[in-house]
């Protein structure tokens, strides 16, 4: 490495390079309070270390199955969640919009015999409607997201279930058995676990020969090799594992693929980037001739559409939609999932993978708690007791970084 | 665009706030290639001015003439778009994202796969023609100093090429050689052919690189001078009187016995 490299001629900073300057980094960023993924993978550690002693089956390999067949539909709310949280601001009506949605699939679909597909297309649309007006009356009238989000809560009922308050989705359709028996064959499987380390690999080899071609330095290839190489292993490891029972569901296949794809567009794109400048300032945003309204409008429609289809995994999970879809704790799981994965309720900070992890240690904690033959209101506060303790984590996190010159 | 061309005229602009009248009837010129220098007290109106010109006021009339043509600045996307590049007081960074994104915040190369790498070069490519002291542009504008906040909002300013920059006490939070390289960076900004406003309280930077000095007073245009201009004189224009608390405790400084 010579000193001739752009962003290595400051003599004041340390620079960490190979396999243990990236351990130093980031040890040096845990303890500045930059935790990352940190928290979820030691709360997940703890939840199966307690569940599985309490009761062995928690750790079989149906009953993740059945978990991540579970985690999917919340999940996928939980990924609208990030959106909003990402700008600081919040959407609590997205239960209630899960449940209007799965009532709108059994209304169209099988009460007026519409096709499948448009009936879902239907549903998605009005989650997208029902998020354009929060995102107008944030907009236009400067309405706290919270307080108009609330009303939605209340105001989003499901009347048009009609007077026995459940429909019945068909057993033998394709949504049904997407929802309960759908697993993906293996090969696809193990082709998906070692996709994502395989492209690490590619892009990591890609952007290292245009900064060096480019007179920038780049750390070395041990540590993108490690990287992938963990990565890959412990995929490999998780999907041979579930193989032993099912095998891994469709539908959090497709759920992964959302969050593959919100990742992208939050890194690697324009709008992406116009929404952590919105949720960090948005003054400062607005200056810079980003549309801070449009990018608001953006999140809150794609926080409902995403809600409303996770409404329609759910109804699809469960084969019926029902008055009871989308109440009790679908609002504080989904929001509680974002938290704990490590998206911040600040603004500014968060990652679409956050969903994912998070709901995995929501929907563990359920199922263990479930397992445990516990009622479940005391399930609904083990579950706030989480989001408490996640929240406090994010807040000293918040402050240690501040005191440390992070954002 | 020549040198020397008129870019940017403002007649009989007013901007009121209620009960409150900020500017009234502002007359402005500013020719490519020279920097005029906005001055005056706290309250002038100085910041209300290059707000409006960013477009984050709307003046409540008057008119704005845009190399000839009259303009509505009615956002900050507008103003950027005609070519006018604001550093405002309060630098205007999103303090979660790293100098790059801040660098390129809304106007990222490739939108759609944003190019970290070309996108990092030009940024140090830049950096170092402003002789700036980053440690690392893929840190949050959080763990930057005060000056190296102020050098990052310069730089982004200067990226989209624009035809007039308005810096906003540019050199208030600066040492000595940082002010030294703002104003030489001024200078050489003039010398491409842009138009500088410069807003500063500090007389002795106004004085280096100004070619003309237009003073505000109480929301009104109170003379325009240029760099030869005296120090009491400007003093005095911007004071609105010669008999002034500058001037009075010149008078008691110099009368004391040494």
């Amino acid at each position: 490495m010579t000193d001739a490299q752009l962003d290595r001629a400051d003599s004041r900073v340390r620079h960490d390079e190979g396999l243990s300057g990236a351990l130093r980094a980031f040890i040096d960023r845990v303890r500045s309070g930059d935790l990352g993924m940190l928290p979820v993978l030691i709360g997940l550690a703890l939840i199966t270390l307690v569940f599985s002693t309490l009761n062995p089956v928690f750790l079989a390999p149906n009953n993740l199955v059945n978990l991540l067949f579970d985690a999917a539909a919340i999940g996928l709310i939980s990924l609208g969640v990030v959106c909003v949280l990402l700008l600081g601001e919040i959407d609590l009506s997205i239960g209630s919009m899960s449940g209007l949605s799965s009532a709108l699939v059994g209304v169209l679909w099988v009460n007026s015999g519409l096709p499948m597909m448009v009936a879902i297309v239907g549903a998605v649309l009005a989650g997208a409607a029902v998020g354009a007006v929060y995102g107008v009356l944030r907009n236009k009238f400067e309405m706290p997201s919270f307080v108009a989000t609330l009303a939605g809560l209340l105001g989003l009922q499901l009347y048009l279930l009609g007077s026995t308050g459940s429909i019945n989705l068909p057993y033998t359709s394709p949504l049904v058995k997407f929802g309960q028996i759908l697993i993906m064959p293996a090969w696809l499987s193990y082709l998906a676990a070692i996709l994502p380390g395989a492209f690490m690999l590619y892009s990591g080899l890609k952007t290292m020969q245009r900064r060096r071609a480019a007179n920038l330095f780049s750390p070395g290839l041990s540590v993108l090799l490690v990287k992938a190489g963990v990565i890959t292993v412990a995929l490999l490891a998780c999907v041979a594992y579930l193989e032993q029972g099912r095998g891994v569901p469709y539908m959090f296949g497709v759920f992964t693929l959302f969050v593959v794809a919100l990742d992208y567009a939050l890194r690697r794109t324009h709008w992406g980037r116009s929404m952590f400048a919105v949720g960090g300032n948005a003054e400062a945003a607005r200056r810079s001739g980003i549309s801070v309204k449009k990018i608001r409008l953006s999140a809150f429609m794609l926080c409902s559409s995403l809600a409303a289809l996770g409404g329609v995994f759910a109804a699809s999970r469960l084969a019926s939609a029902s008055q009871q879809a989308g109440t009790g704790d679908v609002n504080l799981n989904a929001i509680a999932a974002a938290v704990i994965g490590g998206t911040s309720l600040f603004g500014g900070r968060g990652s679409a993978w956050s969903a994912l992890l998070g709901i995995i240690v929501i929907q563990a904690i359920s199922n263990g708690l479930t397992l445990l033959n516990l009622s479940s209101s005391l399930r609904y506060m083990i579950t706030g007791a989480v989001l408490a303790i996640a929240v406090i984590v994010d807040s000293l996190a918040r402050r240690s970084r501040a005191s440390h010159g992070r954002a | 665009m020549q040198k020397g061309d008129l870019i940017l005229k403002l007649r009989g602009v007013t901007k009121q706030f209620g009960a409150v009248t900020a500017l009234q009837d502002i007359e402005l010129d500013v020719h490519a290639g020279e920097v005029v220098a906005l001055v005056g007290d706290n309250g002038a109106g100085k910041s209300t001015l290059i707000k409006t010109l960013a477009g984050v006021h709307q003046p409540t009339s008057g008119s704005i003439e845009w190399c000839g043509k009259p303009v509505t600045l009615d956002s900050p996307g507008t103003a950027l778009e005609l070519g006018i590049a604001t550093v405002f007081q309060d630098l205007a960074l999103c303090e979660n994202l790293d100098v790059v994104a801040n660098l390129f915040l809304g106007h990222e190369l490739n939108p759609w796969a944003l190019d970290e790498v070309e996108m990092e070069v030009r940024a140090w490519t830049l950096l170092q023609e402003l002789a700036a002291r980053i440690p690392s542009v893929r840190k949050p504008i959080a763990s930057l100093s005060g000056g190296q906040r102020q050098t990052v909002a310069i730089a982004r300013s200067l990226l989209l090429d624009p035809k007039i920059i308005m810096l906003d006490e540019p050199t208030a939070a600066l040492g000595v050689a940082q002010t030294a390289e703002v104003l030489n960076l001024i200078e050489r900004v003039r010398d491409r052919g842009h138009g500088v406003i410069l807003i500063s309280h500090n007389m002795e930077d106004v004085r280096a690189v100004a070619d003309r000095i237009v003073v505000l007073r109480l929301g009104q245009n109170n003379g325009v001078f240029t760099a030869e201009t005296s120090h009491q004189d400007l003093v005095a224009a911007i004071t609105g009187a010669t008999d002034n608390s500058v001037s009075r405790r010149m008078a008691r400084k110099l009368g004391e016995p040494a």
